[in-house]
């Protein structure tokens, strides 16, 4: 019953100075999880907002089927009065106001312009049934996880009686459990005949769902495989991504550990408003010279909190325990002196905590040591250049120069800048927390690349990461955290993902 | 003829920038031709540098702290209330002027930092903090002056709001000659410095603007110091107040620049959390740029106070929205991060020269306040068309720099762009 519900012919879209879709070619049949891939900045998002009205129709050249028939969307609405609803990666739901509100926002229950309560209230309910969200409509958005929030989302478009559902990479900020949910439901949606294009980063959720992949490269559509001729595969959906084989996704490396470096002991981290959570519960670890240790945890497991409160308790509040670097205690309670004790943190949201996209690669390089480039409070410019030329170079950041400006570049480029600025700092423990976040397959094994390099160059890596194959890929020991506990302390050698899911799905007590 | 594409591509792509200095250039002929050519009479000139120059002193600390994300809605009454000190200092106590300037900048600076703890320390927004300073200074203004003027004051001290450097020719030339000689040095060192930075840049092989815009901005550059340089020449020579101008806007470029105070103010303002996490101590910095602004404000007042000879009840008021003004005309973001020094002098002339303009035709500050309204809305706006148009391609909140010297131009014909084309980012 392959019935073509959507055809997309010949989409070239052009923006100042790129061509960022070219002769694309995407069909999607009724009722079928049509799955997107490619590597960032490949054209994915450009294509669903070509589709969905974002941009409109006269932007861009080709023509766009629905239902047998032509469309000429200029805004969004257009879009979703034909049933085509794109959720995006950033989730567009106002804080304050609460589920129901959000889901008819817009789109009111309303007679004679007043709202009616009572009917918006029981149909948000309905539709929290139909996603399987078991919460109260009043609830404010804010007081729900983000997991539930991405059900919203989908009963929001639900609501509006939606044939094609668009989900930009929806599992991004879900852990495991929120993402099989998510997934579960997208099959289930599936079975009452929504046709759903889901775009993702993740290999085993697209084979999971889809029956369809269509990869993107470079603006061009490069093929769609299908399930039912077996096409869908792992290889061959980085084949056709990257456009070549990759022989291992993880480069070799033999591992030259030394003395301990930093040891944490007893870390312990109240929730910032809840004072009754422990976010952080009496968390002890180490990290030796050329290691590379793994923090595995499910979301809200305290990894990232746990990493941002050693780092100059940039996290919670009542913090305690004892750092030790090199057996000594230190002192670590301000960015400036776990800086200056020679511990760099790379954050997991490099746009909002990372860079200052405004400012141009250089700059944010030198950001955090800038009092290594200047004398008695001037930097020296030209210095500062030859340095960030040096990691321009080493690190193969691919832009024009040193003076382009970082929220231009692409998310692994971003994250290479990220990377510069903390080796220039100079540090002895390195923590990243999700490294690869966003970023497409080439890009990701450059930056295990670095990581590897870090190490063999004696540098302490702890690594935080939500994918347990890329921890067991580049680790040599890994932690598992659950609800703030480290539950399991396991050696390469020893670990699966299975091993790692159990201690990380581990109740303490 | 690809020189002159080049140019071409160059200048679409910073409208901004070049928009800024042909408006300029178009205003002052506007009203060259409209007021009968007064405008640029040697009095004239000597009148709208001096007139002008306690604004453009606030507009220096004003970009500081908006490119911080900030804002600060107090100058004015600081500067009322520190002509208010100096009043009662230099005329009431009778304190010498070389006493009373320290200490009036002294207090400034004590103003500044008690509103740099609330809104660094105790964390309250810059807008409340510096509306409750406009009302608290006002009042305070009102209270130390009595509500009366406080005058006259002293030679020495006027001579910073309208003494003139002395002539060392001694009357006898037409033209002033120290003031020629420090117009022309200046230009030669704007233009060595230019050529300098050029050269650095392709040193380090960073993109440089195309030559012929180079040239033609030295150039432009390079013949208004002259010009002016004459006109002033002409008259009394260099007012005192323009060699404090000269001396603030050269030391603070640089701070901005290449000062780890200015680098982390950009950071700041570009994004707070990031700098934050880069070990940045944040709230120094934020408490810094207030006391600044504080000293700064004193200045002003001080200037405002010498060129009145009087200390006045309402002095200084409204100078906090002409700062404002000249900084966002100049080019800084409302959301903090970008602006410069120079931007905000440009945006600061520009309402100088309307301001001087439109009075010399015999429009009523009705009149005048409208057209000034209509250019800061008209200048923000084409700042936000422009940005929505150039950065659809890319991120969301990329902004244009407005810069003089350093900031590389985006030019798509640069050599290495063709070899590694930069992935952007669709999302």
């Amino acid at each position: 019953m392959n019935v073509p519900i959507l055809q997309m012919r010949g989409i070239t879209k052009t923006f100042p100075g790129v061509k960022a879709l070219q002769d694309v070619t995407l069909d999607v049949n009724r009722g079928e999880v049509h799955a997107i891939c490619g590597e960032n900045g490949a054209g994915k998002s450009t294509l669903m907002k070509v589709l969905s009205g974002v941009y409109a129709h006269n932007t861009f050249d080709g023509d766009i089927l629905f239902e047998n028939e032509p469309c000429e969307f200029s805004s969004i609405t257009d879009s979703e009065k034909r049933g085509i609803v794109i959720i995006h990666q950033e989730l567009a739901l106002s804080p304050y106001l609460s589920i129901a509100e959000n889901i008819y926002l817009g789109n009111e229950l309303a007679r004679n312009g007043w709202v009616d309560w009572r009917k918006t209230n029981l149909e948000a309910a309905k539709l929290l049934g139909r996603v399987g969200l078991s919460e109260n409509p009043v609830t404010p958005i804010q007081h729900i996880s983000v997991g539930k929030q991405q059900l919203v989302e989908i009963a929001k478009a639900l609501s509006k009686e939606v044939k094609l559902l668009i989900l930009d990479e929806p599992t991004a900020a879900l852990n495991d459990e929120d993402s099989d949910h998510l997934l579960d439901l997208i099959l289930h949606l599936k079975g009452q005949g929504v046709t759903s294009i889901i775009i993702s980063h993740k290999l085993n959720e697209i084979r999971k769902v889809a029956d369809a992949v269509t990869i993107i490269r470079d603006g061009k559509s490069i093929e769609t495989l299908r399930l039912d001729q077996g096409q869908i595969t792992q290889e061959r959906i980085i084949r056709g991504m990257v456009g070549r084989d990759l022989e291992s996704l993880y480069p070799d490396r033999t591992p030259n550990i030394g003395e301990e470096v930093l040891r944490i002991e007893d870390w312990t981290v109240q929730h910032p408003q809840d004072h009754s959570r422990m976010v952080v519960n009496n968390a002890s670890l180490n990290v030796r010279k050329g290691e590379v240790v793994g923090l595995a945890g499910l979301m809200g497991a305290g990894r990232t909190e746990l990493a941002m409160s050693v780092f100059g308790r940039t996290y919670g509040r009542a913090v305690s325990g004892k750092v030790y670097k090199y057996g000594q205690e230190i002192n670590t309670s301000t960015v400036s002196d776990a800086i200056e004790h020679g511990i760099a943190y790379a954050t997991e949201d490099r746009k909002h905590y990372g860079l200052n996209l405004i400012e141009d690669i250089k700059r944010n390089i030198s950001m955090a040591a800038l009092n290594k480039l200047a004398k008695r409070g001037w930097v020296d410019g030209n210095q500062e250049t030859t340095v960030a030329n040096h990691y321009r170079k080493s690190m193969n950041i691919k832009a024009p120069s040193v003076a382009a400006i970082t929220g231009k570049l692409s998310g692994g480029n971003q994250q290479k800048v990220v990377l510069s600025k903390w080796m220039f700092s100079d540090p002895d423990v390195l923590i990243l927390d999700e490294p690869t976040r966003g970023i497409d397959v080439g890009a990701k094994f450059e930056i295990y690349t670095i990581i590897a390099e870090l190490a063999a160059a004696g540098k302490a890596v702890i690594v935080i990461s939500s994918e347990l194959p890329e921890l067991l890929g580049i680790c040599d020991r890994i932690y598992t955290l659950s609800a703030g506990h480290i539950t399991g302390e396991v050696p390469i050698a020893e670990a699966t993902q299975e091993t790692l899911m159990h201690f990380m799905t581990k109740e303490k007590e | 003829m690809s020189a002159l594409r080049e140019s071409l591509g160059f200048l679409t792509s910073r409208l901004r920038q070049v928009g800024i200095f042909v408006a300029l250039i178009l205003i002052v002929i506007l009203f060259q031709v409209l007021t009968d050519g007064i405008l640029l009479q040697p009095q004239n000139v000597t009148n709208l540098v001096v007139q002008n120059s306690y604004i453009l002193i606030l507009a220096i600390g004003m970009v500081m702290v908006i490119i911080a994300g900030h804002i600060d809605l107090s100058v004015g009454s600081i500067a009322g209330f520190i002509g208010a000190v100096a009043g009662v200092m230099i005329v009431h106590w009778g304190w010498a002027w070389w006493l009373a300037i320290p200490a009036c900048l002294l207090v400034g600076a004590l103003v500044g930092a008690w509103q740099g703890y609330w809104i660094a320390y105790v964390g309250i927004p810059a807008f409340i903090v510096t509306l409750a300073g406009m009302l608290i200074f006002r009042g305070l203004t009102l209270i130390t002056l009595k509500n009366q003027q406080i005058t006259p004051f002293p030679n020495e001290l006027r001579a910073l709001g309208g003494g003139f450097l002395p002539d060392i020719s001694g009357g006898t030339s037409v033209l002033e000659w120290l003031t020629v000689i420090l117009g022309v040095g200046g230009t030669a060192a704007i233009l060595f410095q230019a050529l300098k930075e050029r050269r650095v840049r392709r040193k380090f092989n960073l993109e440089n603007e195309p030559m012929a815009w180079f040239a033609v901005k030295n150039g432009f550059i390079a013949v208004l110091m002259l010009i002016i340089t004459f006109l002033l020449a002409s008259y009394r020579g260099t007012p005192i107040v323009l060699i404090v101008l000269a001396v603030l806007v050269i030391v603070y470029s640089a701070l901005m620049n290449n000062s780890i105070f200015g680098r982390h103010t950009y950071a700041i303002g570009g994004n707070l959390h990031a700098a934050e996490l880069s070990g940045i101590k944040t709230k120094k910095v934020t408490f810094r740029l207030f006391v600044n602004m504080g000293v700064l404000a004193a200045l002003a007042g001080l200037v405002f106070t010498a060129r009145l000879n009087s200390a006045q009840p309402a002095g200084g008021t409204g100078f906090e929205l002409d700062s404002i003004a000249a900084a966002f005309i100049g080019g800084a973001a409302v959301q903090g991060g970008i602006g410069t020094v120079a931007g905000a002098m440009i945006g600061g002339l520009i309402m100088g020269v309307l301001n001087n303009g439109m009075s010399i035709l015999g429009l009523g500050t009705d009149y005048q306040q409208l057209i000034k309204g209509l250019v800061l809305l008209l200048a923000v706006g084409f700042d936000i068309f422009n940005k929505n148009r150039t950065g659809s391609g890319g991120g969301s909140s990329m902004g244009r720099r407005f810069k003089w010297k350093t900031t590389p131009p985006a030019t798509e014909t640069s050599t290495p762009a063709k070899t590694e084309p930069v992935a952007v980012d669709a999302k």
